[in-house]
């Protein structure tokens, strides 16, 4: 998210070969795949799948014409291990807000790493991990992100199904508020006054959030020219406070570039006292 | 003499998570075992502290992609009794009815695309789909339903957002859940075939003398609520589970592993020893509960408390599968929308535990929180790390039995085992490097 991906058209061969690799991460992204219960055989006959662990225990060694990565770098041994990866993919896309924006796990970048060490491990010597979590697109290049926490499987098909045909795979950009209207449902910010971040994230979920009474918390990352500043400085004169402000902005895309600048200066402003 | 060999296998497959096994061998005497989880650590129950107590049952969910609701029931129940919330019986019945959506979801997949390859020696589901194309798609069918229900009720199936301390956001419409029955209808009886179908597998000869750890509810299946039980006759509230279980961290793992410690009442504590959580525990400790339909079909099959055999796990997540659907059936004939849909609260400084039943196991997490809302600490014991030293037990009782195998059959056999844990060592990556070092006696 923080460099631009590639967005280069694929050249990929008929049955391509497809590869998932796993970072740091939840599991949830890759699993989306074998919960595409309805098109899971089909997809398995118009690609080779050659490296996917959680649902194979065959695997071959790349080169791979696909590959999809989901997680985040956050050792040593991850950081070269994607450089590997690369090497070896044709066509890389990134799956989920981990691979796109670090995830939530990037919220270490803001504290005392040797301090979330000490919380969570007695012997923390036995632990080796970088003091940042960053995204894949940090260390390597890449080809197409997919975002979400978790990402939409039926993007996740979209994509595999145009990388097939030799087309260039497209999500939309727009935010949710643009879905919240096309789903008939009510905004939930001017009619109930609840902080959402639809008018700053990226459409894709299907805009759930607001459709079940609450605001959306940004799993899909910040839209296109999302303007963040004007949004926080609305809700922090209608009553929110930064202590809501501030862990809305910084959760599971904390660390991609447009939340995260908006949340440092709300936070900063409050720290000097400047809250409207 | 025996000759001297290292054996490699370079991933786990069919899990959730990023391990490896280590076995040191002199000649056939096993001198060591160590199942080492190397998954990155992500830190979950440091950066809690500070966040706003409603933000919690959202991140923690980002623990498990394929167990989200256990960790959100676990999350919210634990601050509910921090907060002194007392929920609507409809409120409980509800998430009920989301934990059967998980349990239907996360043990279908488990039977049917990583577990099962096992039994005919394929490497997938989607290769087994190939040999038993209606029984894989008969799987897939089932796990469909489960992620519909968690989509209907939670909003989406990974990650759900509808589940709030107090209750959910907003309750569904009649006419959200009322859409599933026929679904739900067909699916317990293809529960109970394939059910019928897991429990012809031909399972190894192999049976353990467990302590098995549930939770325990006089009137009801466990998900949610009750005490916790185990099959050496402990019965404690779940206040008591730190001091009855404690988690040590050893060199080969990054994630902690839980033991009993076998605490006395002044306090001393005796030998740790390791216990088993999941399925089989759960029925162990509870199978009068099971519905009708699953007690029914466990006679038919022969299945009964007194299963020690962790490859038959399997049968027991086919039983969870049909009680979780013919629960799921009662809530959803019955279902009429509900107010309030969450109980309100003011902010108040406290601190509260709770344990609920992932679909691989028990699950206990305890917040304390500040009088703004603010969680000041988090503890988390997800249900791998406790069966994580059980898994090294299983394997050193299982090893000589296969050690006249060639490498790779004693790699596939160790993995088989470990997979019938439906490890979620997950929110990882996905390596189980094994190797075993033959010293030469």
């Amino acid at each position: 998210m923080s460099t631009p991906v590639q967005q280069t058209l694929p050249d990929v061969r008929p049955r391509p070969t497809l590869a998932v690799f796993k970072f740091a991460s939840c599991d949830g992204c890759q699993l989306s795949l074998l919960d595409c219960e309805d098109e899971l055989l089909s997809i398995a006959g118009l690609i080779d799948i050659r490296y996917f662990l959680e649902a194979s225990s065959h695997f071959e060694p790349g080169p791979y014409d696909v590959a999809l990565v989901e997680g985040s770098i956050t050792t040593p041994h991850d950081a070269e291990r994607i450089r590997e990866i690369r090497r070896q993919s044709g066509y890389l896309v990134t799956i989920g807000a981990c691979a796109t924006a670090g995830g939530i796990q990037s919220l270490k970048n803001w504290a005392d790493h040797q301090d979330f060490l000490r919380t969570v491990y007695a012997r923390p010597e036995y632990i080796s991990t970088l003091a940042t979590s960053t995204p894949i697109a940090d260390h390597v290049p890449v080809d197409f992100e997919l975002r979400g926490c978790p990402i939409n499987r039926h993007q996740l098909v979209d994509v595999i199904t145009a990388l097939v045909a030799g087309r260039q795979p497209r999500t939309p950009s727009h935010s949710v508020c643009l879905d919240c209207k096309r789903r008939g449902t009510v905004c939930v910010e001017v009619a109930q006054g609840i902080p959402c971040l639809g008018p700053v994230t990226q459409a894709g979920c299907g805009a759930i959030c607001p459709a079940y009474d609450r605001g959306c918390y940004g799993c899909f990352g910040p839209a296109a020219q999302p303007n963040c500043d004007s949004l926080a400085d609305q809700f922090l004169k209608t009553g929110t406070g930064s202590r809501q402000l501030v862990p809305l902005l910084r959760n599971f895309n904390a660390a991609a570039p447009a939340f995260r600048d908006a949340g440092n200066r709300v936070a900063a402003d409050s720290m000097q006292g400047n809250e409207a | 003499m025996s000759e001297s060999r290292t054996i490699k296998v370079e991933a786990l497959t069919r899990v959730e998570g990023e391990g490896g096994l280590h076995v040191t061998l002199d000649g056939d005497v096993i001198r060591d075992v160590k199942l080492s989880i190397y998954e990155p650590p992500r830190f979950f129950e440091a950066f809690l502290q500070g966040r706003p107590l409603t933000d919690v049952p959202d991140i923690t969910a980002r623990i498990c992609g394929i167990c989200p609701v256990a960790y959100q029931m676990s999350s919210v129940h634990a601050l509910e009794q921090a907060l002194g919330i007392r929920i609507t019986p409809e409120i409980r019945r509800m998430r009920r009815l989301l934990y059967c959506g998980e349990w239907i979801e996360s043990h279908a997949l488990h039977m049917h695309l990583l577990h099962a390859p096992d039994f005919f020696g394929v490497h997938s589901g989607i290769e087994l789909a190939s040999r038993f194309p209606d029984e894989v798609s008969r799987g897939l069918r089932l796990k469909k339903h489960g992620n519909e229900l968690l989509e209907a009720l939670g909003g989406r199936a990974i990650h759900p957002i509808n589940v709030a301390v107090g209750g959910f956001y907003r309750a569904p419409r009649r006419e959200e859940l009322q859409r599933l029955i026929p679904d739900f209808e067909w699916g317990l009886d293809a529960a109970i075939t394939a059910t019928r179908w897991v429990a012809t597998l031909d399972f190894p000869d192999f049976t353990r003398d467990y302590e098995m750890v549930a939770l325990s509810h006089p009137d009801e299946y466990p998900m949610n609520e009750g005490q916790i039980a185990s099959t050496a006759g402990l019965q404690i509230d779940v206040a008591d589970f730190e001091r009855e279980i404690e988690e040590q961290h050893v060199a080969h793992s990054t994630a902690l592993q839980a033991f009993r410690t076998h605490t006395t009442d002044d306090g001393n504590t005796g030998d740790a020893t390791c216990y088993h959580v999941g399925p089989l525990a759960r029925i162990a400790l509870n199978f009068d509960r099971l519905s009708e339909s699953a007690r029914r079909t466990a006679d038919e099959v022969g299945f009964d408390a007194s299963v020690r055999n962790p490859f038959q796990a399997i049968i027991a997540r086919g039983l969870e599968v049909i009680h979780a659907y013919e629960e799921a059936l009662d809530i959803l004939r019955d279902y009429r929308p509900f107010r309030p849909a969450r109980i309100e609260y003011t902010d108040q400084a406290g601190e509260g535990c709770a344990a609920t039943e992932a679909p691989r196991g028990l699950i206990y997490h305890r917040y304390a929180v500040a009088d703004d809302g603010t969680v000041t600490a988090a503890t988390i014991v997800p249900p791998t790390s406790q069966n994580q030293r059980q898994i090294e037990e299983d394997l050193r009782d299982w090893l000589p039995r296969i050690l006249d195998n060639d490498e790779d059959r004693i790699a596939d056999d160790c993995e088989r085992l470990i997979r019938s844990y439906d490890p979620c060592i997950s929110c990882s990556t996905h390596f189980l490097k094994l190797t075993i070092d033959r010293r030469p006696q």
